[in-house]
């Protein structure tokens, strides 16, 4: 304790630091701790007690609804680490930065905890724009980002570890299963208009037309934030599709399913599979609104095994009984777990090292259950179908075997 | 024939859908038309004040449900009265704090509620948190009544429906028939001569701002029935807002309900044949193209001097 708070009072400037850090180790040698000469290597901030790593999600703006949940779900993460010694010998020391939902500011952010901060790793991003724009700074920079949410695919950076579901896990699987269960023939795609949904129905269609030899009624996008689904939902009752397959995203989320109901269009008469639906945004459309419609996810907070279960009580324990606990949350609450075995397994923070140890790395404790590293560093994942609840919980209907990642899906571009 | 009376279902319903949203046009661009149509004032910020009134709703429903459970179903007409006079109140507020102090400045006016709008929607964000939330409706105002077989009216869209027709009379009323509409009216027009002949010129600001205000409340609280109810909901609105007012013509009543129906039915019976961004943009170029031989409605209304 003693010398921890020595290295926290001179840490600037670093290089005296790391000199007077280093003789108080030698003094207190109560770390079990690899020197840090050896496991930095290139100038990142480790010290002899200490691991700054990134924090970069929005807390203000439009995004702050989505990505709340996985700063808290880092946080929880990362102190748990903390408690049960760290890193290395190291306890991690956060820094965050606010995207504040705008693209440029998480690509000036990045540059700031990158060059300014030499963080040694960023667990951050939500939308694929946000992701866009830091890629470049963390290629060049050499940065290493855990980004958590599910999203279109068709990419892969050794800068970046991608702990949710790319589109081919997510979407496959559920159209597998609603084309078997429900006997789907016909299908109705729908979607925000921008890159996500577009490239997950692109994929939706391919597998709908070839593989399942069904037929797709209708495919359209709507502008973001759109609020009046009257139109569409008429197209619908005249189009009579056995399946909905629903992207639609934000505040048009919840006027569309509201609309819906009013509109008489329920789970009774309509089946409807969302890939964009998860606790988080029940909460909003309220789940009597949505009851008996199925969403597509790797994670629901209804699992039910022990990792889960403890995860589930230390989010609630933290954040607050009526805390919800939605997929990308989880994914985001890998990060830092995968990191931490990436780290451990290369013995050294040096991001080349960690990203030649990450691929294989695999997690028991994970909430989801077993999941491991790809090659091309997204995960295997199982992927489930949850049925929506009346008190804004999914009940688990269906779960796949575990589905290997595959980005370039070849024939579905 | 089974085909022709299922089509004729649907183009019933389509027909409905333009009138309802129409009434959902109308209603949050009524508070935009008092304030920039009658004032002249660029309120950028309207959207939060659809907000409060969305929130306002969010909150007497859980009071509600916590303190009076028996009075579950009708709620929501408290929630409206509560959301005019709360948004109403800080209306007044922003014009005593902002808005009078800037009547000379049309330009800094519109930045300085652009960023009283951000200012809000972090409020917001600090007060209720990031993740939107909903308000349990009363069941009455769920699901749809069944006309016929095929025929089906969402009663949400009944609701506001009534709403904005009988807030569209009160304001005409109030604007063209009362006492206080002749003074807002006298003011816009000439300023020093209304002072002259003893309008109390400030509190006739002042109360039009609030008046405008108290509207925006109520339409955000009937929006909890259609929409969501987050930090930025209101902003979701905006746009449209400022579309009908200006494309109606900013200083007229009678233009923004022509221009609210003319914009409703255009987009709807479009989005009906093509996709929902495509109906958007044919909507917006017509709306331009338009404007463009008609540009009386074009922000070329009075400023005041």
């Amino acid at each position: 304790m003693d010398s921890q708070l020595k290295g926290a009072k001179l840490r600037f400037p670093r290089r005296l630091a790391l000199g007077a850090a280093a003789l108080s180790m030698l003094a207190a040698s109560a770390f079990a701790a690899p020197p840090t000469a050896e496991v930095n290597t290139t100038g990142l901030a480790v010290t002899d007690t200490e691991v700054v790593v990134g924090q970069l999600h929005s807390a203000t703006g439009t995004m702050a609804i989505s990505e709340t949940g996985s700063i808290q779900a880092e946080r929880l993460a990362i102190e748990q680490i903390n408690a049960a010694g760290g890193i290395l010998g190291r306890q991690i020391k956060v820094i965050q930065e606010d995207g504040a939902s705008d693209w440029p500011t998480f690509a000036e952010k990045s540059r700031k905890l990158l060059v300014n901060d030499k963080v040694a790793a960023v667990f951050g991003c939500w939308t694929s724009a946000s992701r866009k724009a830091v890629l470049p700074v963390f290629e060049r920079e050499n940065g290493l980002l855990y980004y958590p949410t599910f999203y279109e695919g068709l990419e892969q950076s050794k800068n970046v570890v991608y702990t949710g579901q790319e589109a081919t896990q997510q979407i496959l699987a559920g159209l597998d299963w609603v084309a078997k269960e429900k006997e789907a023939k016909t299908y109705y795609l729908l979607g925000s208009d921008y890159i996500w949904p577009r490239t997950s129905m692109k994929i939706a269609r391919k597998h709908i037309e070839t593989v399942l030899g069904g037929k797709v009624v209708g495919e359209e996008y709507y502008p973001l934030g759109h609020t009046q689904f009257g139109s569409l939902i008429n197209k619908v009752k005249l189009k009579k599709p056995d399946v909905v397959f629903a992207a639609v995203v934000g505040g048009s989320n919840v006027a569309f399913y509201k609309q819906l109901k009013a509109a008489g269009v329920t789970a009774e008469k309509q089946t409807l599979l969302t890939l964009s639906v998860t606790e988080d945004e029940l909460l909003g459309i309220g789940g009597e609104n949505m009851a008996g419609f199925y969403a597509s996810m790797k994670y629901f907070q209804s699992l039910d095994n022990p990792n889960n279960a403890a995860f589930v009580e230390a989010f609630k324990a933290k954040y607050g009984q009526d805390a919800v606990i939605g997929d990308v949350t989880q994914a985001a609450y890998l990060g830092p777990w995968l990191w931490k075995a990436a780290v451990e397994k290369a013995g050294s923070f040096d991001v080349d090292k960690v990203v030649a140890a990450t691929p294989g790395i695999e997690l028991t404790t994970a909430p989801e259950g077993y999941v491991k590293v790809h090659e091309n560093q997204h995960l295997w994942s199982k992927t489930r179908i949850g049925e929506v609840l009346p008190n804004g919980q999914f009940k688990v209907v269906y779960e796949s075997d575990l589905i290997e990642p595959n980005p370039f899906p070849k024939g579905y571009q | 024939m089974e085909w022709l009376s299922e089509f004729g279902a649907i183009a019933a319903m389509q027909g409905f859908n333009g009138l309802s949203v129409f009434c959902v046009l109308l209603l949050m661009a009524l508070g935009l038309a008092i304030i920039f149509g009658q004032m002249g004032v660029i309120n950028m910020a309207h959207g939060e004040f659809l907000t409060i009134g969305a929130y306002t709703t969010f909150i007497v429903a859980v009071l509600t449900e916590r303190f009076a459970p028996a009075f579950g179903p009708y709620y929501f007409f408290l929630a409206i009265v509560m959301s005019f006079f709360i948004a109403g109140a800080i209306g007044w507020v922003v014009e005593w704090a902002m808005i009078s102090r800037l009547y000379h400045r049309p330009l800094d006016t519109l930045l300085a509620t652009w960023g009283l709008s951000l200012i809000m929607q972090q409020i917001f964000r600090s007060v209720f948190g990031a993740r939107e939330v909903s308000a349990n409706l009363p069941e009455w105002l769920m699901g749809s009544l069944q006309l016929t077989d095929t025929i089906e009216i969402p009663r949400n869209g009944l609701f506001v429906m009534g709403l904005t027709i009988l807030l569209t009379a009160t304001i005409f009323l109030m604007m063209y028939r009362s006492r206080w509409g002749l003074q807002v009216r006298a003011t816009v027009q000439n300023r020093a001569m209304s002072r002259a002949v003893g309008i109390n010129t400030k509190r006739v600001d002042r109360m039009t701002f609030a008046l405008g205000c108290g509207v925006a409340g109520v339409a955000g609280a009937a929006f909890t029935t259609i929409g969501s109810t987050g930090p930025t909901s209101g902003s979701l609105y905006i746009v449209d807002t400022f579309l009908v007012v200006v494309f109606g013509g900013a200083a007229s009543l009678l233009g923004t309900i022509a221009s609210a129906f003319s914009i409703a039915q255009a987009q709807s019976i479009m989005e009906f044949f093509m996709s929902g961004s495509m109906a958007k943009v044919l909507t917006l170029l017509t709306v331009v193209g338009i404007l463009m031989l008609r540009p009386q409605g074009l922000f070329s209304i009075k400023v005041r001097k």
